[in-house]
């Protein structure tokens, strides 16, 4: 029996009822993957370790939630004794001595993580082409981008490969490649789940979310992976609801808003049309529509690449050849072993943020950059509370198109900045916000953005399940509609 | 023309808390290196650093202390800089909202009181340590001290010598120890400091540009550091030269300071809101906890001794001054009831063995219970002072308990009068010649007597029984 395309709920079912035991599971999806290596979508495999778990559930089933799903895992997640390079040359030899809480948690949960998946150089990037190990195909069109920087995670679910992937989302690092691979991707409130073990892009931005076929398998995902942890003192202590316990319930009186600011006419015609028929799908579950007003909401990109690349250059310090990762050959005194080594290490995008977060961070231009940006992330952040006055979900595009060919953005950073236009403030403001299929450009799936009040991803999910109970853009699959 | 020097200190204390300043790991001195170092102090990718709250009650305790401002609120940054021993390429601090704001302290030099004022104190994690003299054209890193939490105390720029520098650190040092948040321990690198010197025509309102002398661990080398650079700053400016503003580092050996970096070489440290930990909130119970349970300090321990131990002021002042001394003198009181004697003792004898032994008391074999107990000795007139300083060396050697040396010695006091009356009629009949010259007027004489009754009862006799017996007899 064929599990390429199962959802989480399909498969627990399989389980369940023992159409297929825990052994047959993983090795099917190891056929998948081997299958699938052209997407180029895992870096590092962990085939024994995940037949062994397998086999232990055989033997006697454990009573985790997720018991026996295998997961992809974003090599941006320290795994214990398996090898995690966050995309970059700099960690190729690295083997953390622990795990992500995340990690952790999905495991206690009975996940399998059945390997690493590829993602952008330290997840700065919008494609997966800054990836050391090479970029990552969508299974939509060999030419395609997946989407950046968890494009593994979502590549590897679009492809039916796994149910389920972790992400991460330092501006939309989940919310992009899901729309773009045709997948559900919810980025939580910044602070839901624990960053211990997520090796750190922008820390005040950085959140992991789950990854997954559809808006109900986000949510049995999220129940797992959030957790108040005391190792990091930014993770929220707040009990964690069932998320699943609200999807089923009506939408009906649910507010929407429309961010006036967000400037559809400079989108392509089919992406306004896709968007306009998700509106009136929505209005047709009884959902109203108001407009909203983000007044600063157009300096979120600006924003953003000050505070991102300005954390970012300094958590990537650490790897300077000292302790753990890359170091270069022969270095003839200290300087040249941090030059030798940072250079050979890093790749361009991630040199071009570090540039430019030293830049913002240095004497005399601290005030005209970093503390000018966190000021407007402030305005920004007290734009959504005014809106959420009057709205209980905010609703967008997730991007400004649907995948583009790889390649076709290389030359210019600033118009792959600009492909996280719309995800972007939902990072700035700390507030949850989630992707899911719409709809179809040229025959390439598109994403709807659903942003949410803070601690509020029941009524997120809500939305999305009731979309997708109604719709059937989240069973489309790059070889035909699922059956 | 006159000059004038202007000294500022930034002092490091290391918080005696066990664990770090954002991590479980040991902060125990003197271990395997790199064995007191867990995944943060690695800085290993994907760790975070948690706040030790014990480091910051420390903190708290020395801003009480010095009547500073304590900002319930403060933050934490990050300093950026690339160094083998900084594992994360940044260390992290407090620069913007540090947990001590101003404050104040008194120093005394010659006699003098003065008052420095006390800039802000903040809590940041040291270092590891670089060792490049064991491997050959290798160096190698010690990450144990890596996140020890630190309290820097920085100084208004008022001390004016290095008299009063080095007054200013062992004032800072007396209170550390006294509210138990630092062991003091300067050879271990327990409090070690910056000094920043400048010099200036005395006239001049501006003040001249100013050299650090970096981290300097011993109040000798401070003195001498200070001194050194102070004539160095003033031949340059009477030479018509200007001082550069620079890091200087002062060796020892052939004292004297040398360029470490210009102000041009120095580091942009890029500092900005370390976005890995929210800022400390300090409740106000919290702080009325720790002002509740705040040791006594030195000055109020000296009022106590006077008022309630009878002890004159000197006496009180030099025992208050040194925690250890203080514990003795408490401790021995809490056992005997003769505190004036405890404390004679501790300043005179006791005193002059740490002083010839160049230790401190708690490194000596004296405990307080065997202290108190050679007082109650003294006091019971079961031996006399003179017997009783022999008692003390012996303990001073052995650490032994004073009963059992008395007793194996044989040095119980005679006090039995007829005994004693009987051995000083012999002795009086024996000198014939020097009794006539005493009643001929020769007072000095008597104590000739006295020394031979000591003599004869090899200094056990009471001497107070002595005088009297021979004061009868010799009348």
């Amino acid at each position: 029996m064929s599990v390429q395309y199962k959802t989480i709920k399909e498969l627990k079912n399989m389980l369940n009822e023992k159409e297929i035991s825990y052994t047959e599971l993983i090795q099917e999806t190891f056929l998948n993957i081997k299958n699938n290596s052209e997407l180029n979508a895992f870096i590092t495999l962990n085939e024994e370790e995940s037949l062994k778990k397998a086999n232990n559930l055989d033997n006697s089933p454990g009573s985790g939630s997720l018991n026996g799903i295998p997961i992809a895992q974003k090599d941006l997640f320290c795994t214990k004794d398996l090898k995690t390079t966050c995309g970059s040359n700099m960690l190729s030899n690295f083997v953390p001595p622990y795990s992500a809480t995340v990690i952790e948690n999905l495991e206690n949960a009975g996940c399998i993580s059945v390997g690493k998946t590829n993602m952008d150089e330290f997840a700065m990037g919008s494609s997966n082409e800054t990836s050391f190990y090479g970029n990552v195909q969508n299974p939509w069109g060999e030419n395609l981008v997946p989407g950046g920087s968890s494009g593994g995670s979502a590549a590897a679910i679009a492809a039916g490969i796994v149910p389920a992937a972790s992400g991460t989302d330092t501006g939309g690092s989940i919310r992009q490649p899901a729309s773009l691979c045709g997948i559900s991707g919810l980025k939580p409130t910044y602070g839901r789940i624990s960053r211990w073990g997520m090796i750190a892009f922008a820390s005040s931005l950085d959140q992991a979310g789950p990854m997954a076929r559809t808006a109900e398998d986000c949510a049995l995902l999220l129940n797992e992976m959030c957790s108040h942890d005391e190792k990091d003192t930014t993770s929220i202590d707040e009990a964690v609801p069932d998320f699943t316990e609200n999807l089923n319930s009506s939408i009906k009186g649910l507010k929407i808003g429309l961010v006036k600011e967000f400037d559809l006419s400079k989108l392509d015609n089919n992406v306004v049309k896709v968007f306009e028929e998700s509106k009136k799908h929505y209005e047709s579950l009884g959902a109203e529509f108001i407009e909203i007003s983000l007044p600063n909401i157009s300096l979120s990109v600006p924003t953003y690449y000050v505070v991102a690349p300005a954390e970012c250059s300094s958590n990537l310090s650490r790897f300077d050849g000292v302790k753990f990762g890359k170091r270069c050959d022969n270095p003839k005194d200290l300087e040249e072993l941090y030059i030798k080594t940072r250079s050979e290490g890093f790749g361009d995008e991630v040199k071009r943020r570090i540039l430019i977060g030293s830049y913002v961070l240095s004497a005399g231009f601290y005030d005209a950059y970093y503390k000018k940006a966190q000021q407007v992330r402030r305005l920004i952040k007290n734009d959504f509370d005014s809106a959420f006055k009057n709205v209980d979900i905010i609703m967008s595009p997730t991007t400004r198109g649907a995948a583009f060919e790889v390649g076709s953005k290389g030359d210019d950073p600033i118009q792959m900045y600009l492909e996280d236009l719309f995800t972007i403030p939902a990072n700035l403001a700390g507030l949850p916000a989630m992707s899911i299929p719409n709809g179809m450009v040229d025959s390439k799936p598109i994403g709807l953005q659903l942003i949410g009040n803070f601690l509020d991803e029941s009524r997120l999910l809500q939305a999305a399940h009731n979309f997708q109970i109604s719709t059937d853009w989240h069973l489309k699959t790059p070889t035909g509609n699922k059956s | 023309m006159s000059w004038e020097t202007v000294i500022g200190l930034e002092i490091h204390v290391q918080l005696s808390t066990d664990s770090k300043l954002f991590s479980g790991g040991s902060t125990s001195f003197g271990a395997e290196p790199n064995t007191h170092v867990d995944l943060i102090d690695l800085g290993l990718p994907g760790v975070l650093p948690v706040a030790n709250r014990g480091a910051f009650h420390k903190a708290i305790r020395f801003g009480l202390a010095t009547n500073a401002e304590i900002n319930q609120t403060s933050t934490f940054d990050r300093k950026n800089y690339f160094y083998p021993d900084l594992p994360k390429g940044y260390q992290i601090t407090q620069m913007a909202l540090p947990i001590v704001g101003k404050g104040s302290i008194k120093i005394e030099v010659d006699g003098e009181e003065k008052i420095i004022n006390i800039t802000r104190a903040h809590l940041e994690e040291d270092a590891g340590k670089s060792i490049h003299d064991l491997f050959d054209g290798e160096t190698g890193v010690d990450l144990n001290r890596a996140g020890t939490p630190l309290l820097e105390i920085v100084s208004e720029p008022e001390i004016a010598n290095a008299k009063e520098a080095v007054a200013y650190f062992k004032a800072i040092r007396q209170i550390v120890t006294f509210l138990d948040i630092c062991d003091g321990n300067m050879a271990q690198g327990s409090m070690r400091c910056d000094v920043n010197v400048s010099v200036k025509k005395s006239d001049d309102t501006e003040l001249g540009t100013r050299a650090e002398i970096k981290n300097i661990n011993s109040f000798k080398f401070i003195e001498k550091a200070i001194n050194f650079e102070i004539d160095r700053q003033i031949r340059i400016l009477e030479s018509g030269d200007s001082v550069v503003q620079e890091t200087r580092l002062y060796d020892s050996v052939k004292n004297e300071t040398r360029s470490m970096r210009s102000k041009e070489e120095a580091n942009d440290y890029r500092y900005f809101p370390c976005p890995d930990l929210l800022p400390v909130v300090i409740s106000d119970n919290e702080l009325k906890e720790i002002k509740d349970n705040l040791p006594e300090l030195p000055d109020e321990k000296e009022r106590r001794y006077v008022e309630e131990s009878n002890l004159d002021s000197s006496e009180a002042k030099i025992i208050a001054s040194s925690k250890t001394m203080a514990n003795m003198f408490e401790g021995a009181c809490s056992k005997t009831n003769d505190s004036k004697l405890v404390a004679n003792w501790l300043v005179g004898d006791i005193s002059a063995l740490l002083n010839k032994d160049n230790i401190d008391l708690q490194e000596s074999k004296l405990t307080s219970d065997n202290f108190a107990l050679l007082i109650e000795r003294i006091s019971d007139k079961t031996i006399s002072g003179k017997i009783a300083k022999s008692v003390l060396e012996e303990i001073w050697e052995t650490g032994n308990d004073v009963d059992a040396i008395i007793e194996s010695k044989g040095l119980v006091q005679i006090q039995d009068e007829s005994l004693l009356e009987k051995i000083a009629q012999t002795i009086i009949d024996d000198n014939p010649s020097q009794v006539e010259a005493f009643k001929g007027g020769k007072d000095k004489l008597f104590g000739f007597f006295v020394g031979q009754v000591m003599k004869e009862t090899q200094g056990k006799a009471n001497p107070q029984s002595v005088n009297e017996i021979l004061k009868r007899l010799l009348s």
